[in-house]
């Protein structure tokens, strides 16, 4: 019984992961950069997100939207002013870059929304959706139910999306080989640039779920998140769509039992001391694809 | 090429280092004409034969995770320091360095404010870089005054002093105060064991509990790392049938506490220490949750009294958000410096030693009435005297208990 | 004159770099004693010594053996802690230099040990899963640390997970790791002078070890592992060897650091501070051991300089950072630097090859008009 709520919330905390990771997966898989920004996306959308609903009065639903299509602008103004000149440098240069950017959101967010925490409230909470399981003693939350569904279908639809259209063949393509792909009539750029566009539309949507699962919002909310879900990522193989959201979920549960039955305070070492073990055992995460040498 | 680019680099480096070299003597020139006439403009007037500007140097986080408690400090310093010289007679100038809550920054800091002339130091406003500062202080025999350092070892030398209330004597007074009221006696406590306030309070706590017949049935800890999620340790606390949480700890966290016993509907005492004054305060948040929280804390910002509701008022206008306790704690801290100049006649052509040993005698001697405590006096450690006040949530205010 | 000509260009350079930092102490020095350089910067002296030394170890592994660590600040810890451990203990009651020499020491061999340890599994990885491998050892480090409670009585040492009341100190025992507080109440002993030497030693080590039959197997193996490995070259010891001697002067680095202050506290060491060693590598260029002691000199002087902006300081650092990196590393940028440099490089010439190419520009637009 114990063990059971335990394993919820695991799961609980690991879709919130698992969602973060998915944005960060899709970004490395196609444009080969570990886009350190992408957890300070995800706080501007959660600050967007409560500006909407709690000052200006707007539906959560549509707020969401509206944090959406702005985090897409954003990301794409990344992409074009911090990201693009640096294509063809070396990626240490562009990772450095990403994290110059994160700094700069920090800041940038300190600076309009003040140091002060904000309550986010939970735009999902829908008693319908809660669960009660073995006769009221397990609850499982709205914003877990959500959570869950909102990654699964996040993960098929990129899926899809990356396998079965002609704009995700395009992303294959370009992942494989920039050259290449160019020389077949693949527009390099505009693929990269769509990239970010649906990693930060993702990152908006990561905010909205991290927020109302832990409902308190800071400008460096979206910093340690961002680097457990990189973590997640590179656990179930970073670049695999569905390898994120396996690593998201295992990450989470990890922790949570570690917690549990380990210690609380030694938590984070022992969730980085497996993911060093499974990395030592399958050198390229649970679902990465085998590298090949090349002689 | 790289030839190129080190050369650039280098230029830029010993453009740096005449920059900086440069700076005392600019500031040296310009120091003599500021005494006495350069007084902030609008108390220009006002500055009588005490004459000169008495330089505080603020130490704190304004940027990064701790950003909340140094923003607030710095706000509530300058409002004191406002007041001051609207007043007329003696003249402060503020100067509020950030330390990005970090050990070496601070010290940088610390370092920067020298050059600019500080006499006297209002900081640091977080333990662990307060901790690197205050020998340096010690050495420099610079004044410390910090508003919310709350460890022991802070006030080592005696040049320091505290206007919060240290650690141990929290985690003191909460178990007593708990147990001597018959509020429970089994306990739950939740701790962040990364912080020291945190973890110093916790410590104590469970010492005192021992000797006062409490039980402390779940001992969590959480870290600043993995800050999200709280289920376990409230499920653990639950689990162990504990009937009041105590939570030393910052109100961000304990808001998130509060709201994860509420999913899980764990119905407990909450209890917690000035840390978790800032609660109600929060944007967006529901305060229903909140009803019933117990805290010891010096300052709630909704209290009735004149100066209190003055100071309350003046920082929303300015800032627009509600003052914490950090905010109050370097209000009074601005003005037991104003009290301890006065008392030891100090004026500010003085240096900044002759200035710290004036001030140390008399911090002992005076007794200031602020917004965290009635007739607050300091002890020759640096401890200051002063009574926690008790109270509890109803309605959505803070009720003396 | 003439000897420095004909010396071998590597060790000319090394020369240049050695004068450099030699240069750099007696200006500073220089402008210490004559009063001119303010408290600011003379509180800066001992940390950039630090961060210079981070920044050419950190390189050995990034620059020349070409793999991504992201846990330079493990190393740095672990070396701190152990070197300000042996300090408070006995080091203090030394004469100074010789405490300090021997903490650094023990500081740089602990540090060493955990390479060694943590090389071995971690070396078979390869790109950004060594990155975050190591990224997740500094933070097992950190997490860790933040648990230890470390106190020493008549009996001898005492040690706790839990608390310092669990360690069960006589009442004339010390508490010297104080869980996440840390060391607190340290006598300081790291000077500018210190720092100096520290750096000479490092380069001499460094240096060497790249120009050595080692130091080639090394960068062999970051241009191509294979054919490395097919010329006979063991690439795990060679890996190993380069990742420990980085780790033990980061090691080294972390005792100056720590006993450059009063308090060491284990939430210092954690993955922003191995990104900000790792920004200075990149900035000052990769496998450049030069540039990185500059890059890390002024990247750590400007946030300091940038505080008359008050609010906007790190927003500006921020942008600066971005905006180096832009300047320095992206293609067409580095193209039309090139371009501009070569100008500047006939300059002699310039007002002839000016003329020159305002009559062929004259000339080719005619003809193509």
């Amino acid at each position: 019984m114990e063990l059971l709520s335990y394993l919820i919330n695991g799961i609980s905390l690991g879709s919130v992961y698992a969602i973060i990771a998915l944005g960060y997966t899709m970004v490395y898989g196609i444009a080969k950069m570990l886009n350190f920004a992408h957890g300070d996306v995800i706080m501007v959308g959660s600050y967007i997100v409560f500006i909407a609903v709690n000052q200006m009065g707007i539906p959560p639903l549509a707020a969401v939207l509206l944090s959406m299509v702005l985090c897409t602008v954003l990301g794409l103004v990344i992409e074009r002013f911090a990201y693009k000149p640096l294509r063809g440098a070396p990626s240490l240069a562009v990772l450095i870059t990403a994290i110059g950017v994160s700094y700069l959101l920090q800041n940038l967010a300190l600076l309009i929304w003040g140091s002060d925490p904000k309550n986010f409230t939970s735009v999902v909470n829908i008693h319908a959706l809660e669960l009660h399981l073995a006769g009221g003693q397990i609850v499982v939350s709205s914003e877990t139910v959500v959570t869950i569904i909102s990654a699964a279908i996040i993960m098929v639809g990129l899926s899809a999306f990356v396998n079965h259209t002609k704009l995700g063949h395009a992303m294959l393509a370009v992942s494989e080989d920039k050259g290449a792909a160019q020389l077949m009539g693949v527009n390099v750029n505009s693929t990269i640039a769509l990239t970010f566009a649906i990693g930060s539309a993702l990152a908006a949507v990561a905010g909205v779920l991290l927020c109302s699962a832990y409902p308190s919002l800071q400008p460096t909310t979206g910093a340690m998140p961002g680097i457990k879900a990189f973590t997640a990522a590179v656990f179930g193989g970073i670049g695999s769509i569905p390898g994120a959201m396996l690593g998201g979920v295992l990450l989470g549960v990890i922790e949570i039992l570690s917690k549990a039955y380990v210690s609380t305070q030694l938590a984070d070492a022992i969730v980085f001391a497996v993911l060093i073990i499974v990395l030592l055992v399958r050198p390229t995460g649970l679902l990465g694809k085998p590298m090949n040498e090349k002689v | 090429m790289k030839k190129f680019l080190s050369a650039a680099l280098a230029a830029a480096m010993a453009f740096s280092l005449v920059a900086c070299g440069s700076t005392p003597s600019s500031s040296a020139g310009s120091a003599p004409a500021s005494e006495g006439t350069s007084a902030p403009a609008s108390a220009s007037e006002g500055a009588s034969a005490t004459g000169g500007v008495f330089k505080i140097g603020g130490i704190g986080p304004t940027t990064g995770g701790a950003a909340t408690y140094g923003n607030a400090v710095k706000n509530g310093a300058q409002i004191a320091v406002d007041e001051i010289n609207a007043k007329g007679g003696i003249q402060f100038e503020l100067n509020f360095q950030d330390d990005e809550n970090d050990v070496e920054k601070a010290v940088n800091a610390y370092n920067t404010l020298k050059d600019w002339g500080m006499q006297v130091l209002l900081g640091t406003v977080t333990t662990q870089p307060c901790l690197s500062v205050a020998p340096e202080a010690a050495a420099d025999n610079m004044f410390l005054l910090t508003p919310s350092a709350s460890n022991v070892d802070v006030i080592a030398e005696d040049n320091a002093f505290q206007v919060c209330f240290t650690d141990p004597n929290q985690g003191i007074a909460s178990a007593d105060y708990i147990a001597d009221n018959g509020l429970a006696t089994k306990i739950a406590i939740i701790y962040d064991s990364s912080d020291a306030y945190s973890k110093g309070i916790r410590d104590k706590f469970v010492e005192e509990a021992g000797t006062k017949g409490l039980e402390v049935v779940a001992d969590e800890a959480f870290t600043a790392d993995s800050k999200t999620d709280f289920s376990v340790q409230v499920q653990k606390a639950k689990d162990a049938g504990a009937e009041l949480v105590f939570l030393p700890i910052y109100y961000n966290e304990a808001n998130l506490i509060i709201q994860e016993m509420d999913k899980q509907g764990y119905d407990a005492l909450i209890f917690g220490c000035d840390g978790l004054d800032g609660l109600l305060t929060i944007e967006g948040a529901d305060l229903s949750l909140f009803e019933g929280v117990m805290l010891l804390t010096p300052f709630v910002a909704d209290a009735d009294d004149e100066a209190t509701q003055a100071f309350v008022t003046k920082y929303q206008e300015q800032y627009g958000e509600i003052p914490n306790q950090f905010a109050a704690d370097a209000y009074d801290g601005v003005y037991a410096i104003l009290a301890a100049i006065e008392q030891s006649g100090a004026t500010a052509d003085m240096d900044a030693s002759t200035l710290c040993d004036a001030l140390k005698g008399a911090m002992t001697q005076i007794t200031v009435d602020g917004l965290t405590g009635e007739g607050m006096k300091w002890a020759a450690t640096g401890e200051v005297n002063k009574a926690p006040r008790a109270m509890k949530i109803q309605n959505g205010a803070y009720t003396a208990m | 004159m003439n000897a420095l000509k004909n010396m071998k260009k590597t060790t000319r350079s090394n020369l240049i770099t050695y004068a450099i930092v030699v240069l750099f102490y007696i200006v500073a020095q220089g402008l210490a004693s004559g009063g001119i350089l303010n408290n600011s910067m003379k509180g800066m002296l001992v940390p950039i010594c630090t961060y210079v030394v981070l920044a050419i170890s950190l390189n050995l592994t990034v620059g020349i053996l070409g793999e991504l660590s992201l846990g330079h600040a493990g190393f740095m810890s672990v070396g701190a802690f152990s070197g300000a451990v042996f300090w408070v203990v006995s080091g203090s009651n030394m004469p100074s230099v010789l405490g300090l020499a021997l903490s650094m020491l023990i500081g740089g061999v602990v540090a060493g040990v955990f390479g060694f340890l943590i090389g071995i599994p971690v070396l078979r990885l390869r790109g950004d899963y060594l990155a975050i491998v190591t990224l997740a050892f500094g933070e097992i480090i950190k997490n860790v640390l933040n648990t230890v409670y470390l106190g020493i009585d008549s009996a001898g040492f005492h040690f706790s997970i839990k608390d310092s009341a669990s360690m069960g100190l006589a009442p004339d025992g010390d508490v010297i790791i104080n869980g996440a507080i840390g060391i607190s109440g340290m006598k300081k002993a790291s000077t500018f002078l210190a720092g100096i030497i520290l750096i000479l030693i490092t380069l001499f080590v460094i240096l060497n070890l790249i120009n050595s039959r080692a130091g080639r197997a090394i960068m062999s193996i970051r241009d191509n592992r294979i054919a490395a490995e097919a010329t006979g070259i063991n690439v795990t010891k060679y890996k190993l060897m380069a990742f420990i001697v980085s780790a033990v002067f980061a090691g080294m680095a972390g005792v100056l650091y720590a006993l450059n202050f009063s308090a060491l506290a284990a939430k210092k060491f954690d993955y922003n501070t191995s990104i900000l060693v790792l920004v200075f590598v990149v900035l000052g260029g990769i496998g450049n051991i030069r540039g990185s002691m500059i890059a890390a000199t002024v990247l750590y002087v400007l946030p300091e300089l940038l505080r008359g902006v008050a609010d906007y300081r790190m927003l500006v650092y921020a942008i600066v950072l971005i905006v180096m990196m832009i300047f320095n590393q992206s293609p067409q940028i580095v193209a039309w630097r090139e371009q501009m440099a070569e100008r500047i490089a006939e300059n002699p010439k310039l007002r002839q090859w000016m003329a020159r190419r305002k009559k062929d520009g004259a000339q080719s637009e005619k003809g193509e008009a």
